[in-house]
């Protein structure tokens, strides 16, 4: 898909993925979260290869990929505690549950089976399962996908608020997201043939 | 153990929300095992004879019916990425998948096999010792049935795949299973085919998980 891709992301920093269709985006997210295995390279923490210990830097990660894992069966409520003991083995802390519920605007679908929800509402549970996690490292591909106007914001203001705290964000997107002070990598510049190689500037 | 017992819960939750699946398994096991005395005919001495394998086989044929859900819905609706990157491992995810499901479908075909006993004139204590075969076996049947879920995720007709894949190995859990009961009518020790059984359980739940887990992790790869 892609070689001599390198970066480095500090803590309160974004890093964008922008690219065209299949230029490796959501490879590279998934490379990035363990998901695929990359043919060649290191993921590295605090200068430690993330191979050494899986676990730990599993339990870094949110994740957010295509699926949006809003169970049509369950509700709402249901989908998101439950999402929440598997990553944190507890229920979350009622201050932080209001908020993003509120800033999601989830409260009136609480109740609501996954299978009456819209793919805009699908992906603001999932949005909201995110930010439930006290996830350092988030890894969203096209966050933004079939969300309307106000929710965008919201995604924008959620991801603000993670930076702050000092944590780290990598998006693959279309530009739907816009990030102050965010880095921005063009995966399909890595890619062997992408309109841009490195490799036919060398 | 919270993350395990969360999951197990959650599964039990989905099964409660979709009851005509676990009943469509429980009816299959009566369909199959109520037409025998059709076919063979209703002398009760004949009837009572093959009542063991009858059940044993209709039983390991309904359990292959709600296998292909096992790990399917989770896989298509991204729910297998998030389990594969949670803290609970996966050969744990894996584990408590199959116990949500020996509860919703393993147990359910023990608690109903008396009622069938008694429809084969089959007397108390082959019921008692059939019964308790087939408690200690469904689990087995769950864990091998669990792994043939996980090799055949994503494949196309993946069903009629997952039965070819985990009856040979259920095998086992048949032969010992129906022995115990034929060995209860022949006067020998019932406790030695347990005791395989029992044996077999164990050797399956030291192996499948990390075969589950390997296997979903190359689905989700």
């Amino acid at each position: 898909m892609f070689h001599d891709l390198g970066f480095e992301v500090a803590a309160g920093r974004a890093l964008l993925l922008t690219g065209r269709n299949g230029a490796g985006k959501s490879t590279l997210l998934r490379v990035l979260a363990l998901l695929t295995p990359a043919q060649r390279g290191e993921i590295a923490w605090d200068g430690k290869p993330v191979r050494e210990d899986a676990e730990a830097w599993r339990a870094r990660l949110a994740w957010l990929g295509h699926a949006d894992a809003v169970k049509g069966d369950l509700t709402v409520r249901e989908t998101l505690e439950a999402a929440q003991w598997l990553c944190a083995g507890g229920p979350p802390s009622r201050a932080l549950w209001d908020g993003v519920l509120a800033r999601f605007d989830l409260v009136p679908l609480l109740d609501r089976p996954g299978r009456y929800l819209s793919a805009g509402q699908h992906r603001r549970v999932a949005l909201a399962r995110v930010a439930l996690s006290a996830a350092t490292v988030w890894l969203l591909d096209e966050p933004a996908a079939a969300l309307d106007e106000a929710s965008r914001q919201s995604l924008h203001a959620a991801i603000t608020d993670h930076l702050a705290a000092g944590g780290i964000a990598v998006i693959a997107t279309h530009g739907d997201i816009v990030l102050p002070g965010a880095l921005a990598l063009d995966v399909g510049a890595f890619t062997p043939d992408g309109t841009v190689s490195l490799e036919a500037w060398a | 153990m919270s993350r395990f017992m969360a999951l197990v819960g959650r599964d039990l939750r989905l099964a409660w929300r979709r009851p005509g699946d676990a009943a469509v398994v429980l009816a299959f096991f009566v369909l199959a095992a109520s037409l025998f005395p059709l076919g063979v005919g209703p002398a009760l001495e004949t009837l009572a004879r093959i009542a063991p394998g009858v059940l044993w086989v209709a039983a390991l044929f309904a359990a292959m019916l709600s296998l292909d859900r096992l790990f399917a819905d989770d896989f298509a609706d991204g729910t297998l990425e998030q389990l594969a990157l949670a803290p609970l491992p996966l050969e744990l995810t894996a584990l408590a998948k199959c116990l949500a499901h020996w509860i919703v479908t393993g147990l359910p075909l023990a608690v109903l096999s008396p009622a069938l006993g008694l429809l084969f004139g089959l007397d108390a204590a082959s019921i008692a010792t059939l019964t308790a075969s087939l408690l200690l076996g469904a689990p087995s049947l769950s864990l091998l049935g669990g792994l043939g879920a996980a090799l055949t995720l994503g494949a196309r007709r993946g069903g009629a795949l997952l039965s070819l894949l985990v009856l040979p190995l259920a095998v086992p859990v048949l032969i010992f299973g129906v022995g115990a009961v034929e060995a209860l009518k022949g006067g020998d020790g019932v406790l030695a085919h347990f005791a395989l059984l029992g044996a077999f359980l164990a050797g399956t739940l030291a192996i499948t998980p990390w075969a589950m887990a390997a296997a979903l992790r190359q689905a989700v790869e």
